[in-house]
């Protein structure tokens, strides 16, 4: 029995790959979904932008690559689709060279098919991406047209009518930043929102999410933590607005796959810890 | 005299007036423009960056050393970057456009490598981490076990699962639920440690970036006359 539970302390890895793998794929092809609870940090953020008045004006970040598109992209997908449902004005925007394409997906996956209605540059700008990191919040706190001079398709913002009465991060009602890294969103914080007293929202990777909890709820008014924070954000929205139930819901059905991969991990976890004290490692050690 | 004694004064009269543009609305213009100025010079250190990477490459190509043929995979990479970035000039479309421009060079880049690439290595990171769990996560001595206990705590938090196995329990014991505890965690104990590391970084910018205005700190120069 020690022997075997030894064997089981010391497994091959690719038994552990084997099983992740067969956790995300048997769940991903079945179709496997759990209900998802909106908690109080995720919620601020719902609460917040459904109370805006129509035509406030959000600033929408989409500081991240292709990397984290799986988490990051339900976010800003749901958080776009509310905004535009409240017909709240949108300014798109990246700090991120590989955010190009991420708002580029938001053009063609919402903005097209679910809001063909909406007119660019009157009710949604894609200001595209500015080089600089932090330094363009700097310059965009006092003078916002002139960090982003043109908009994505090379037009002068300061011909468009959404840019009427911008001149200043201070003009806008919301900052909104999903982000997977730096510049993210303690860099809206530090620079944009909290000089400018404006609220600043977040999403980020679940690895990023507890070095953001020092912000919140003062600085930071609510934070979207990796794919549960994207489902959170997904139910509050179809619970509220029911229409968006088969267009809004990535996040709620890859938190299937997820969920069962957690659950392996976890058992590898008790079942590592089983052979270490069970089988000879432990006695070893204490003797 | 001149080569350490004007960047000196430069860094400090910069810093200065970036100091006191926080503190003084009316210098909001000139922190804008610095933050401008930063971008150029930053482009002007990219040419240098990019020179510096094909020397290093090159000269570990030419001489064979490990892993000289990732080298020329770098370098092939840069190389394909850089033309297909000087060609886009303006608003240019065809093979020369944008990112986001259907038949672009870096359309092509993107889609062929660049995304293929970054979602792989990003998906083996969820192998890495099982494997490493079931390795590391063992409970051989007090911290070892606080630490796997506030995982297994935060990985069913994190899922229904975590609610509903703590559904049954009453309502004054609520607080003993795996989502409640999740956040107790993540709101508590990570909040304190998260904190003091960003106090401690705050302070280590403060007096780091005080010695550099002051002159005290010069390594950026050369490290000569620190």
């Amino acid at each position: 029995m020690s022997a075997f539970l030894d064997r089981v302390g010391r497994m091959d890895r690719r038994l552990i790959y084997v099983a992740i793998a067969l956790a995300v794929i048997i769940p991903l092809v079945a179709g496997l979904t759990f209900p998802v609870i909106t908690t109080p940090i995720v919620q601020n953020i719902f609460d917040k932008l459904d109370s805006l008045p129509e035509g406030s004006r959000v600033i929408l970040t989409a500081d991240f690559g292709p990397s984290t598109v799986p988490e990051n992209m339900p976010m800003i997908q749901a958080v776009l689709r509310h905004a535009l449902h409240k017909k709240l004005k949108v300014y798109l925007l990246t700090l991120w060279a590989t955010g190009i394409p991420q708002l580029d997906a938001l053009e063609q996956n919402v903005l097209a098919k679910d809001f063909p209605d909406r007119v660019a540059g009157q009710d949604w700008v894609n200001l595209g991406y500015k080089a600089g990191n932090q330094g363009v919040i700097n310059s965009a706190f006092s003078d916002f047209p002139g960090a982003f001079p043109v908009d994505s398709k090379g037009h002068d913002v300061r011909t468009l009518p959404i840019m009427e009465g911008v001149k200043r991060i201070a003009d806008f009602n919301l900052i909104v930043c999903i982000a997977s890294g730096f510049p993210g969103v303690k860099e809206w914080i530090q620079f944009g929102g909290d000089p400018a007293h404006v609220p600043v929202a977040g999403g980020v990777t679940a690895v990023e999410a507890p070095l953001l909890y020092p912000y919140y709820p003062r600085q930071l008014l609510g934070l979207m933590g990796g794919l549960q924070g994207a489902a959170e954000y997904e139910a509050a929205l179809v619970k509220q607005y029911p229409e968006y139930a088969s267009r809004s819901e990535e996040a709620i059905q890859r938190m299937g796959p997820q969920t069962v991969a957690h659950l392996v991990i976890i058992a590898f976890i008790v079942l590592g810890n089983v052979a270490f004290f069970t089988g000879g490692e432990w006695r070893r050690r204490r003797t | 005299m001149i080569r350490v004694t004007l960047p000196v004064l430069l860094t400090s009269v910069v810093g200065f007036l970036l100091v006191a543009a926080f503190f003084f609305r009316g210098l909001n213009r000139v922190n804008s423009d610095l933050s401008e100025y930063f971008n150029i010079i930053a482009a002007v250190a990219f040419i240098l960056g990019g020179g510096n990477l094909l020397r290093m490459h090159l000269d570990k190509v030419q001489r064979r050393r490990p892993g000289w043929t990732y080298s020329i995979v770098t370098v092939v990479a840069f190389l394909f970057t850089l033309i297909a970035g000087l060609f886009k000039v303006g608003n240019s479309q065809g093979w020369t456009g944008p990112v986001e421009a259907q038949g672009s060079w870096f359309n092509f880049a993107y889609d062929a490598m660049f995304n293929p690439l970054q979602a792989t290595m990003f998906s083996l990171l969820a192998f890495f981490v099982a494997s490493a769990s079931y390795r590391a996560f063992r409970a051989r001595n007090v911290e070892a076990t606080l630490l796997l206990v506030a995982a297994l705590i935060i990985l069913l938090g994190r899922t229904f699962v975590g609610a509903f196995l703590t559904s049954w329990l009453p309502q004054p014991l609520q607080f003993l639920s795996i989502p409640n505890l999740s956040n107790w965690i993540m709101s508590t104990v990570n909040l304190a440690g998260a904190r003091a590391i960003i106090i401690g970084i705050g302070l280590g910018v403060i007096s780091t970036s005080l010695k550099i205005i002051l002159g005290i700190e010069r390594s950026y120069l050369g490290g000569r006359e620190s």
